[in-house]
């Protein structure tokens, strides 16, 4: 991929690369995966002094206006930051969803009070925010949401459930949709953040398959929210959630195409070759699994070279790319069928649950494999990923004519 | 879509006006309809010819634009989209790149102009049986006074009725199936003891079997060095796949195009059919593998123009997920088309029936599969 710029950037790139090794510890190169699993980061103090080193800067938000502590960088200078963290193995500690989805979109719609108090801290990683969208009636049909806020005068009133919020249980604050008017569907929802410390609300792990318990049951009892907490009009959060949810899926994609090779965890060849073994010639020697492995490894393939392709075709002037739409339904299916391939490849040793007997890639394997069903449901299915391709894309009729997603 | 330079943009819509109002998919039907032993038309040819088709990867010094193989995929999309039957891919590809990589001086001057002009066809003779496995090389060639004796018999040779000129690979020494031993001859059209038989495909494109019962060549017809012939061999190959792949994508896309269009036209119970979820989805997964299959194509172009060592493996890549997305979108234009579709009228049996051609020319998806494999080490 050709360097763009001239001068300017050849500056900013001694800049960037010299503030990165006077400040990234060299104990956590190469292991920002591995930190943020689930749950709080580790209490690692040099974790910490990095957190608050690219806070700082702001370059952990590097496009954000400087005005609200991001970086103020072009897309051309933190395309050059990007470079020179990975040549370094240095990685972002700021991150969430405050960075991946709310930020950007408070940055659009929020009034200038809203955007002074909410977008520092996220730049930090002070505050974690979760989002209060999904129901246990509203799932893929993300409209018919039921949870009611009323006016009070002084204060919204709210009160229902909401369901899926990843990580509510450690969050300070939600972006939430609520309804504030029960006789129109879309137009009759609004958007507002509540403090996850205020009186009334209640959060219960859900424990998944996989027996970890990223997501929670969100509970709003009689909660009230001051008024300056609704963001954008009244009644206008389909809108900005519409907004919200293409920079999540934006981010889906995205990070799943910038590891390319590396992404999806364990290579199934290598695999195979341990646990299956290889024929005189070198070959995997069960010759039907490596053809399913070569078949899986070419969509692999496949699917980083459309990442990559995508964001050249973004940067260049031809404006955002179609095959932005193909990345969620790809990268999914490419990522559910390397666990699955492993789990195969690695037999009795890929379903072990904990305890002696196994490796701590075998242990991994299993719970990928679990948790990974989820890359298909949450951030709009598939099957919503194919009615936003049939629709926006190949423009064809709308199924559900009176819903609009 | 690749990002392109200003000359590739005005290549590929100047390629996009000529085969949209020239040489439309009603152009290879009349040329089907004919009969004709060439497959092709020899008139449209010379155009394509005239605007500098068939000298794109050819460099200046030999008569050609030196453009590159990224451009020359841009106007094969292009052709493939109308299914425009021509030796461009056999000649102005993939003999072109074997002269180019692997010829004289002398030879170049022979033959490069000529390729670049149109005047002559050349094509590749390499596999001798049903499927491509351009390894185990039988026909044999054998040392007589100052050349060589040639004999035995290649299949499948694109436009092997047309051809002037054979890129044949041959067997100075070893067994079949060995690496070590193949050679790549030079020869003409007219040779004495060459014999061609025409054959009738499915996708009507021209292809001939070649018998050679005691070819006579002089030792200025070897390309490259004698028993030294695999490793230019597997580069020619591996150009004139890409440049397959990249006709075969542009065929897929019409292909999805035209299904995408009638989807929207044609109405039962009341709504057109591209409101049902089912067609939708199935639509949606060919957009997602098109686009999928569009990446690994023009990787393997671009590896080829910057001469990338992992080369063969994103042509085994291209040529393997290319087939796949061909074959599943050939397949769905007929059921998708119904009734309409199995008639002889509408072009969905001509895609699907080059889409298999297209599949199993320089080695289908289980070749490419395992290769891809092979050179990834396991």
């Amino acid at each position: 991929m050709a360097d763009f710029g001239g001068a300017d950037l050849d500056a900013f790139r001694n800049e960037a690369r010299s503030w990165l090794e006077a400040n990234f510890p060299p104990s956590l190169k190469g292991r920002g995966g591995m930190m943020y699993q689930e749950g709080l980061p580790p209490d690692d103090a040099d974790l910490k002094t990095w957190t608050r080193a690219m806070g700082e800067t702001g370059w952990g938000t590097p496009t954000w206006p400087k005005a609200y502590g991001g970086g103020g960088l072009s897309s051309a200078e933190a395309r050059v930051l990007q470079q020179e963290m990975g040549r370094l193995g240095a990685w972002n500690p700021i991150g969430g969803m405050g960075v991946m989805m709310f930020g950007p979109t408070l940055l659009e719609y929020g009034t200038e009070e809203q955007k002074q108090r909410h977008i520092p801290p996220i730049t930090r990683s002070e505050i974690r925010w979760c989002q209060g969208f999904s129901e246990p009636g509203a799932g893929s049909d993300l409209a018919s949401l039921q949870t009611k806020c009323e006016d009070k005068g002084d204060h919204w009133l709210i009160n229902g459930q909401k369901i899926w919020t990843s990580g509510a249980q450690w969050a300070d604050w939600c972006f939430c949709l609520v309804r504030t008017d029960t006789s129109r569907k879309h137009e009759g929802i609004s958007f507002i953040l509540i403090d996850m410390k205020t009186p009334g609300v209640e959060t219960r792990p859900i424990r998944l398959i996989s027996g970890h318990s990223p997501f929670c049951e969100t509970f709003f009892t009689d909660v009230k929210v001051p008024k300056e907490n609704l963001v954008g009009p009244l009644n206008g959060g389909w809108t900005i959630a519409k907004r919200l949810l293409q920079h999540e899926r934006n981010s889906l994609a995205g990070g799943a195409g910038s590891g390319a090779r590396g992404l999806f965890g364990a290579s199934p060849s290598q695999a195979a070759k341990t646990y299956v073994g290889v024929d005189e010639q070198g070959r995997i020697a069960d010759p039907e699994l490596r053809a399913r492995i070569a078949a899986h490894d070419i969509e692999a393939r496949a699917f980083a070279l459309t990442a990559m392709r995508s964001m050249a075709e973004s940067r260049s002037n031809q404006g955002p790319s179609a095959a932005t739409s193909i990345m969620k339904n790809a990268g999914s299916a490419v990522g559910q069928q390397r666990a699955e391939l492993l789990l195969e490849i690695m037999g009795h040793q890929g379903l072990g649950w904990e305890g002696d007997g196994f490796t701590p890639e075998e242990l991994t394997a299993v719970r990928t494999w679990l948790g990974g069903k989820a890359t298909t449901i949450y951030g709009g299915s598939y099957e919503i990923q194919s009615n936003i391709i049939s629709k926006r894309i190949l423009g064809l009729p709308d199924p559900l004519s009176n819903a609009s997603n | 879509m690749a990002v392109l330079t200003e000359e590739q943009s005005m290549l590929r819509d100047a390629a996009r006006t000529w085969t949209q109002e020239k040489s439309p998919v009603s152009a290879f039907r009349k040329v089907r309809d004919s009969g004709a032993e060439l497959g092709y038309d020899p008139a449209a040819f010379a155009e394509m010819a005239e605007m500098g088709w068939t000298g794109v990867i050819i460099p200046e010094a030999y008569g050609g634009s030196d453009f590159g193989y990224l451009s020359l995929g841009l106007i094969l999309e292009e052709t493939g989209r109308t299914l425009t039957a021509s030796p461009l891919l056999s000649s102005a590809l993939a003999a072109a790149s074997a002269i180019i990589l692997g010829g004289s001086d002398a030879q170049k001057e022979a033959w490069l102009p000529k390729i670049a002009s149109g005047e002559l066809v050349a094509t590749l003779a390499v596999d001798e049986g049903a499927h491509h496995a351009p390894e185990k090389v039988a026909l044999h060639a054998a040392r007589s006074g100052a050349g060589y004796t040639l004999g035995g018999a290649k299949t499948f040779v694109l436009e092997g009725g047309a051809a002037g000129l054979f890129v044949v690979s041959a067997r100075t020494s070893g067994k079949p199936g060995d690496k070590e031993g193949i050679t790549l001859f030079l020869v003409p059209g007219d040779a004495k003891g060459l014999i061609r038989k025409p054959l009738k495909l499915a996708d009507s494109r021209g292809a001939a079997n070649l018998t050679f019962e005691q070819v006579q060549v002089g030792a200025d017809a070897v390309l490259g060095e004698e028993g030294k012939g695999w490793e230019l061999l597997e580069k020619t190959l591996d150009r004139a796949r890409a440049g397959l792949a990249a006709e075969m994508l542009g065929a897929a896309l019409q292909a999805f195009e035209t299904t995408l269009d009638y989807l929207k036209v044609r109405v039962q119970f009341g709504q057109v059919i591209g409101s049902f979820q089912a067609l939708q989805h199935r639509a949606a997964k060919m957009f997602t593998d098109l686009e999928l299959a569009r990446s690994c194509v023009e990787a393997a172009l671009t590896a080829i123009d910057n001469d990338s060592p992992d080369t063969p493996e994103l042509v085994s890549l291209a040529k393997a997920k290319m087939g796949d997305t061909l074959h599943q979108v050939s397949n769905e234009m007929v059921q998708m088309h119904g009734g309409i579709g199995m008639t002889d009228a509408h072009d969905a049996g001509l895609y699907l029936k080059r889409a298999r051609a297209a599949e199993a020319t320089f080695g289908g998806q289980s070749y490419h599969r395992d290769r891809y494999a092979r050179l990834n080490g396991y």
